[in-house]
């Protein structure tokens, strides 16, 4: 670049050459051109994600209850009567994990939402003009992380319980479960919070949404006394996402329903499908 | 090189930008001129692919904005001073900027330095005063080195340091060979730093012109008389062949005569004068004539649609010299 040295006191009023016996060259600028990729996409959404404070906040709260509901449970069920062999240890890793899917939500849904809020989209989109592309990176940025931190913390929690008690030695597919799967299964309640996000464009909006997804369909199910809708009773006390969270665990409140990894699945399915709306969005809409 | 062609926005029923075709041309400062509501906002962006045109299209260096492969090495843009998240420091707002781009991230500390905000470069945005905000948005806009630089309402809200600062960067800037393309509502200010000007009103191209032919197009000059024997004045001035102009007061305006010649004549026939001065419509004048025009087109024709018998071109000269000062008053008031 050759401007001069900063302002205010830099910027001299050029000769008066300007104007209409203006230079006919073409400004080229000395900076190295290198074609950007996904790749600087997801740098850029990396350095976004890590530079704000609510990352660190709602990822410190999450680590927090679920580390502390953890251990609360454990001391609790060691301190009762129960025979050890019969307490399923890593299922107790369920609450903390129920609570927490809330943290990951909210920042799933300020991923994006707070772009809007901001008014910082304009600018990303100005730099990145292909929605695809700023879409994929945010997505890719924050699911790795969200699913890092809590297949890492739910890993940890999982080898401190069963330190705290001596019960059934689980097998490894629950040990896999109950940290990979419980990671995916959150990081993609999260995605599908970032795709919410997206099609709202208001955070407040976005939460609301995403809490009442998680907890309403209980809700209704518990006050539904009616015979006559007893199936559909059924249906949602099966796939509300506690009870499918409780299936990754192999506990649930239900004889039928998923089991081990389909609610991943669903949810996935669930997850992509939105997502693909949220691009639509994106893509048609002014910003 | 910026090409608008038929560009057209509604947004229901309202019409915001209808059929705007023009160019951006390099090497110069094009001031983007109308009052507020009219367009031009909407316009910029619909340049960026922010907003999408319901007809028409834009074309940066012969590409859709969606297609340049780096914009930022384009076009750099300062919509507005809160298009950053103000949770995060200026630098790090500027770096994933960069990283998107893959400009080197040492790019960002060169900008911060060129508008004077290294100081702060790791405070939070949110904490920054107007100017702070705009500065930083103008850092987001060199970041690239573009060819293009696209400024909306840069001066708003800015203190005279400030606003002489971004003057002479676009005009640094244009010296450079890169296209500047700068949106006001202040026709003073455009005349302090564009060359070329674009105006619009209520979404319609009103005038594609030279900064200069618009000076000497639009600064009417013309006497201003006044007399209790208003009757005898009339009819001495048309027996002379000199047109006035009645303008409401008891005041006469006559075009293309020279006041000296004017005060002489009523001298001679012994007609008392209340009034015998010199008078220049303002720039600002001229501009708000042209956009009130768009709401009825034929209401201006008297003014500016025939050209002006003696416009003096010592206009367009005094403001060439007039250009590095400050003072945009002076002009906007008669002689």
């Amino acid at each position: 670049m050759t401007m001069p040295p900063p302002p205010p006191q830099a910027y001299q009023a050029p000769p008066q050459q300007q104007g209409r016996g203006a230079p006919a060259g073409r400004y080229a600028s000395p900076i190295p051109v290198r074609t950007p990729g996904l790749g600087d996409a997801i740098a850029s959404e990396w350095t976004k994600i890590r530079s704000v404070r609510s990352t660190m906040w709602t990822l410190g709260v999450m680590i927090v209850l679920l580390l502390g509901i953890g251990l609360l449970v454990a001391f609790v069920v060691s301190l009762s009567d129960a025979p050890a062999e019969d307490v399923p240890v890593l299922t107790l890793g369920f609450f903390g994990v129920l609570l927490s899917s809330i943290c990951v939500i909210t920042l799933g849904v300020l991923t994006i939402a707070s772009e809007y809020g901001t008014g910082m989209i304009r600018t990303t989109l100005t730099a990145c003009p292909s929605r695809a592309r700023m879409l994929i990176a945010k997505s890719v940025v924050f699911f790795l992380l969200a699913f890092t931190i809590t297949t890492v913390t739910t890993g940890v929690v999982g080898v401190l319980q069963t330190a705290m008690l001596d019960g059934a030695t689980p097998d490894t597919g629950l040990w896999v479960r109950s940290t990979v799967g419980i990671g995916l299964y959150v990081a993609t309640l999260g995605l599908l919070s970032l795709a919410v996000g997206t099609i709202v464009r208001h955070s407040a909006g976005a939460i609301t949404i995403m809490i009442a997804v998680v907890l309403l369909p209980l809700v209704l199910a518990i006050f539904m006394f009616s015979p006559s809708l007893a199936s559909v009773q059924e249906a949602l006390f099966e796939w509300s996402i506690p009870n499918q969270i409780g299936a990754i665990y192999d506990v649930s409140m239900t004889s039928s329903g998923p089991t081990g990894w389909e609610p991943l699945w669903a949810l996935l399915g669930v997850t992509a499908v939105t997502m693909g709306a949220a691009f639509l969005a994106l893509d048609r809409r002014d910003v | 090189m910026i090409e608008l062609d038929g560009l057209t926005k509604r947004f229901g029923n309202k019409v915001a930008v209808d059929h705007l075709s023009c160019r951006v041309r390099p090497g110069m400062v094009t001031g983007f001129l109308g009052p507020n509501g009219a367009g031009k906002s909407t316009t910029m962006r619909m340049m960026l692919d922010l907003d999408n045109p319901t007809s028409g299209t834009v074309r940066i260096d012969g590409r859709h904005y969606r297609d340049l492969q780096e914009p930022l090495k384009h076009i750099g843009a300062l919509l507005d001073a809160k298009s950053m998240h103000g949770g995060r420091s200026a630098y790090n707002n500027l770096l994933c900027l960069a990283q998107s781009n893959s400009i080197p991230a040492s790019r960002v500390s060169h900008v911060l330095d060129t508008v004077g905000l290294s100081a702060v470069a790791k405070k939070k945005s949110k904490g920054f005063s107007l100017g702070m905000g705009q500065r930083l948005g103008i850092a987001a806009a060199l970041l690239g080195d573009p060819e293009i630089l696209m400024f909306d309402e840069p001066v708003n809200g800015l203190d005279p340091e400030g606003i002489h600062w971004i003057r002479n960067l676009m005009k640094t800037l244009a010296a450079e060979g890169r296209t500047i393309f700068v949106s006001s509502h202040l026709m003073s200010e455009m005349a302090l730093t564009a060359d070329h000007l674009i105006v619009i009103g209520q979404g319609k191209l009103l005038a594609d012109t030279s900064m200069a032919d618009f000076i000497h197009k639009n600064s009417r000059s013309f006497v201003r008389m006044r007399s209790p024997e208003q009757e005898r004045l009339r009819d001495l001035l048309h027996a002379e062949g000199v047109v006035a102009v009645e303008a409401g007061n008891g005041t006469l305006e006559i075009d293309g005569e020279e006041p000296e010649r004017l005060g002489e004549l009523a001298g001679r026939h012994g007609i008392v004068l209340h009034e015998l001065s010199a008078q220049r419509a303002s720039l600002e004048e001229a501009f708000m004539q042209m956009t009130a025009g768009s709401v009825e087109y034929h209401a201006h024709s008297d003014r500016d649609g025939a050209p002006p018998p003696q416009a003096g071109p010592q206009w367009g000269e005094q403001w060439n010299q007039q250009r590095p000062g400050d003072t945009a008053g002076d002009r906007t008031t008669g002689v």
